[in-house]
Formats: C-alpha cells, sequence, structure tokens
C-alpha cells in the first residue's frame, strides 16, 4: 500500500518511518512525502495512480490542502485516490469544506497514530 | 434786534419780553407826548442795554452792533444835554451836531452791515464747526462701536484658541491610545496564528517522545533476542528523536518569548539579536494570523537569509514589529490580488536579508496589488490607510518608519501598481 503524506513540516517524515517502522520493515506500507501542495502534485504525476491513500495537511504556505484536495478529486476522476486531510484547526469550517470536496476523511493535529492504524487497517 | 443773538431760549424770552414793553411805552409817549422829560427815560434805557450788551459775555456776537450804536446814543446825549444846559451853545453848534448825528447813523448802518456780514460768517463757521463737531462724534462712537466689537471678537478667539488646544491635546492623548491598541490589535490578530505556531512543535514533541518510549520497548525485545545491531539502531533512532524534540522545544520557546516581547511595551535598549530567526519568526506569525482569520486566504512564502549577517543591535521588539507589519502588509496585498485574479496567480511573499558594506538589508517582497503612484507619499503618515474602515489603523507604516528612523535606518519601498511591492529596510549593522 502506497501512502503519501503531504505537509510543510519535514519532521512528520521521521516521525511517520519511526510510527511504520514495522509496517515499512515488513514492506506492508510504502510511504512518500511531499513537503507542499505542488510537490505533492508532481509525485502524483511522476507515479500515476500508485497512491491509494493521501494523508494531507490543510494548512501549507502556497497551494493549501483543500486547493490540493480539490485538483485530486477533479482530475482523477477514475477512481480518484482516498484522501485524508489533516489540520491543526479541527474546526467544523475546514471539516465541511474538506467533506464538500469529497475528502474520504478527516484527521485532527495531533495525529492520533493508532486511530490512524485503525483506520488503515480497516482501509486494507 | 438783540433777539438775534440771544445765546439761547431762555434769553430770547427775556428779550421778547421786553421788546413788548418797549412797544408799549414807545406807543404810550406817542398817544400822550410826553414830551422832553421821557427823552431822559430813553436815554438811560439806551446806556443799560449798551452796558448790559457789554457786560454780559454771552452776547458778544451782538458787541458790533452795538458799537455802530453808541456814537448815535452818545450824540443824541450830548445833543440833548447841551440843550438842556447851555441853550445858547446848543443854538451855535445844532448845525455840527445834526452833522454828527448823521455821521453817527451812516456809522451805524456801516457797523450793523458789517456786523450782519460778520455774523453770517460767524453762523457758518458755528455751523461748520457742528458739522465737524457731529462728525467727530459720530467717528467716535463708530471707534467705540469697533472696539466694543474687537473685544468681543477677541474673546471669542482665545476661547476657539482654547477650544482648540483641548482639542489638540484630546487628539494626541487618542493617538497615543491608538498607537497602543494596534500593537495590542496586530498582537490579537495573530493569536490563532501563534497557538497554532506552538501547537505544532508541541506535537513534535509529544509525537517524538511517545514514538521514543515504544522504541525502547523495541531496544528491550532487541536485547531479549541478543540482537545487538538493531538495539544500536534504534538506539540512534531514539537519540535523534530527543534532538528533535529539544529542537521544537525550543522553537515553541522562541515563540512564546517573542509574543511576549511584543505585547510587552519596548524596552528602547538594543539588545544583540538574530535578525534571521526575528524575520522568520515573524513571517509565521503573520502567515498564521492570516490563514487563521481567513480560511481561503493562502500564498507561499520563501525565505533567503544570509547567514553571514549575524548578530544585530537593535530593539527586538521594535523590529518585531516594524517586521510583522510588513509581512501583514504583503500578505494582504497578495490576498486582495488573488480575490481578483483568482485562476492562474501565485500569491508569494519573500524576505531576503544581505550585507551591504556597513549595512543589514532586510528586503520584504510581494507580487501582490502594489501600491498607486498617486498615494506612495503618503504611505508612511500617520492614519494614512487603503484598507475598508475598520480594517486598518493607518499606523502600521507611519510606526515603521518612526522604528526605522530610531535605528539610524531608512525605509524605502519600489513599487509598481498591480505587480508588487518591495519594501526595503537598511539598518547600520554596528548600531
Amino acid at each position: 500500500m502506497n501512502i503519501l503524506v503531504v505537509d510543510d513540516e519535514p519532521d512528520m517524515q521521521a516521525l511517520f518511518q519511526q510510527k511504520f517502522r514495522k509496517e515499512i520493515r515488513d514492506g506492508k506500507i510504502n510511504f512518500a512525502f511531499a513537503i507542499s501542495g505542488e510537490d505533492a502534485l508532481d509525485w502524483m504525476q511522476q507515479h500515476d495512480h500508485e497512491a491509494i491513500l493521501i494523508l494531507s495537511d490543510i494548512n501549507m504556505p502556497g497551494m493549501s490542502g483543500i486547493e490540493l484536495l480539490k485538483h485530486i478529486k477533479q482530475k482523477y476522476e477514475t477512481p480518484p485516490p482516498y484522501v485524508m486531510m489533516v489540520t491543526a484547526y479541527g474546526d467544523d469550517e475546514n471539516y465541511n469544506l474538506a467533506m464538500k470536496l469529497g475528502a474520504d476523511d478527516f484527521l485532527t493535529k495531533p495525529l492520533d497514530f493508532t486511530l490512524l492504524k485503525e483506520k488503515l487497517q480497516f482501509n486494507n | 434786534m438783540l433777539k438775534m443773538f440771544a445765546p439761547n431760549p431762555d434769553w430770547e424770552k427775556i428779550l421778547l419780553r421786553l421788546m413788548y414793553v418797549n412797544l408799549v411805552l414807545f406807543g404810550l409817549e406817542i398817544a400822550f407826548s410826553a414830551g422832553d422829560y421821557t427823552i431822559w427815560f430813553w436815554h438811560i434805557v439806551q446806556l443799560m442795554i449798551v452796558a448790559f450788551v457789554i457786560k454780559i459775555p454771552q452776547f458778544a456776537a451782538a458787541r458790533g452792533v452795538v458799537l455802530g450804536v453808541v456814537p448815535l446814543v452818545a450824540v443824541f446825549l450830548i445833543k440833548d444835554l447841551t440843550k438842556l444846559l447851555f441853550p445858547e451853545f446848543f443854538v451855535k453848534v445844532e448845525g455840527y451836531l445834526d452833522i454828527a448825528s448823521a455821521v453817527a447813523i451812516t456809522w451805524m448802518v456801516a457797523m450793523i452791515i458789517k456786523s450782519q456780514k460778520q455774523n453770517k460768517a460767524l453762523t457758518k463757521e458755528r455751523e461748520a464747526r457742528l458739522k465737524e463737531e457731529e462728525r467727530h462724534r459720530f467717528i467716535e462712537a463708530q471707534n467705540m462701536k469697533l472696539e466694543e466689537q474687537v473685544a468681543i471678537r477677541t474673546s471669542e478667539l482665545i476661547q476657539q484658541k482654547e477650544e482648540l488646544q483641548n482639542a489638540l491635546f484630546e487628539l494626541q492623548r487618542t493617538q497615543t491610545q491608538l498607537i497602543q491598541s494596534e500593537k495590542m490589535a496586530s498582537l490579537g490578530e495573530l493569536t490563532a496564528g501563534i497557538a497554532h505556531e506552538i501547537q505544532n512543535p508541541l506535537n513534535f514533541v509529544n509525537n517524538f517522545s511517545e514514538v521514543s518510549c515504544e522504541l525502547v520497548d523495541e531496544i528491550e525485545v532487541a536485547l531479549q533476542k541478543n540482537d545487538a545491531k538493531e538495539a544500536a539502531a534504534i538506539a540512534g533512532n531514539i537519540k535523534e528523536n530527543l534532538q528533535k524534540i529539544t529542537h521544537h522545544g525550543k522553537r515553541a520557546d522562541a515563540i512564546v518569548k517573542g509574543m511576549l516581547q511584543h505585547s510587552r511595551s519596548s524596552s528602547g535598549k538594543k539588545e544583540p539579536t538574530d535578525m534571521n530567526a526575528l524575520a522568520d519568526e515573524y513571517l509565521r506569525l503573520s502567515y498564521h494570523g492570516l490563514r487563521a482569520k481567513d480560511k481561503l486566504f493562502n500564498a507561499s512564502f520563501t525565505t533567503h537569509f544570509d547567514a553571514t549577517i549575524g548578530i544585530v543591535q537593535v530593539i527586538p521588539q521594535d523590529m518585531g514589529r516594524v517586521l510583522l507589519n510588513l509581512f501583514t502588509n504583503a500578505f494582504y496585498s497578495v490576498a486582495e490580488k488573488k480575490k481578483m485574479l483568482r485562476q492562474g496567480y501565485e500569491p508569494t511573499v519573500s524576505v531576503t536579508t544581505q550585507k551591504q558594506n556597513n549595512n543589514i538589508v532586510i528586503i520584504v517582497k510581494d507580487n501582490g496589488i502594489g501600491i498607486p503612484q498617486k498615494v506612495l507619499d503618503k504611505i508612511y503618515q500617520p492614519f494614512f490607510t487603503t484598507k475598508p474602515t475598520g480594517q486598518g489603523t493607518g499606523l502600521g507604516l507611519s510606526m515603521s518608519y518612526d522604528i526605522i528612523k530610531a535605528h539610524g535606518g531608512e525605509i524605502q519601498v519600489e513599487t509598481k501598481e498591480g505587480e508588487g511591492a518591495e519594501f526595503i529596510i537598511s539598518i547600520p549593522s554596528s548600531a
């Protein structure tokens, strides 16, 4: 399973790699990382349809997670990747906007990795 | 005749009565032909009139006439006296006395005419003088009126001046309050941004310490399996994590310190300051502050920091305010342009630091709406703002200008309407 994590904080990569140490070692999950919405779109163009799940922060400089979500859902009609949005605010406004734009799930920061793992199990 | 010269109505009445008495007496004399005895009475009356006119100063105007009459009176008196006392002599000189009478009458007529002329001239003169006096009085009255008006106006002006001074004082006080509230408002607007900025490093602190706990468990498992290599690798990870925890802890610490510094009134003291860190911190704060206010707002920001500029002596709170203001303006400008253009526009704000000779140069650049040429010379004026009412105090750039001046530096702007603006701050590095 390929997961693209989009977050402007580079330390997120180390965190995911350590949190999913076993899964990565066992080859169950492959992680790719992008530090901006633009970066994420580039990666997706180069790795067409490889990402099954995209985990994106909303609050980023440049293209925001919401805009990225819009791009993804408009561009990849069949089948669009599964998109989980992450935000620091966890407010209704962003939640509703993300849901309206077709986000598949919604997580709040600080990330609850146990919950995330459960969701990934469920998706598997 | 004296009535003509009467100095006042009272005298006029008296003289009128005397004239009636005179007429009655005259009438009586003619009617009863009293004869020579009444002549003496008339002489006495005449002499009394002459003496009367000469004595009383009010009849000065009539003196000319009286002087004309005197010779005639004298001639008649002499004639009658001579006739009475020296009848023979009188017969001899009667002819001379008649001539004298004629001369006296002529003299009298001449004197009366002359007196009339003089009196006319006097009357004219008096009238002119009266007119002059009247005019003088009028001018005097006008002067008084004017003086009164001037006094009223002066007191009004003094009152107005006092009112204006009070108003000015009030305005100055309000301005001080506004500057204070501007500082506080800019902090308030950033509260959400600050919360976000603190939340992010705190999340990392929590996440990395949590994951390190899990790694310790894994080390134990590895040691049980006698897999020293794996244990060592995990230990390396833990060390990295602890470094990350320290890093993010310090990051949160710096933000809180910066926030406290910003809200605290400026110490006014220059301190060794890492300008790059200060610029970076305030760039993030203003970005997140605007993001928190407007969910749809977005812009990318880039930093070009020259690591060699080192530590600069500045008043950090004040410089922070300047930077915060410039960043907030830049983000506002790109957000406005984004609202108009939407597609195909990449809102970008950048900050650059450089060393130029003995100066540190900080450049805040945006590709927003730019500043129209016609308002360019007003942007540093207090209370000048192009933002809608309630969205800007118009004190940001004015305050920034003052702060940079106080640091012995300069602030310049290069802008093209519709294309963006570039604010260039230059401060002496040794200041």
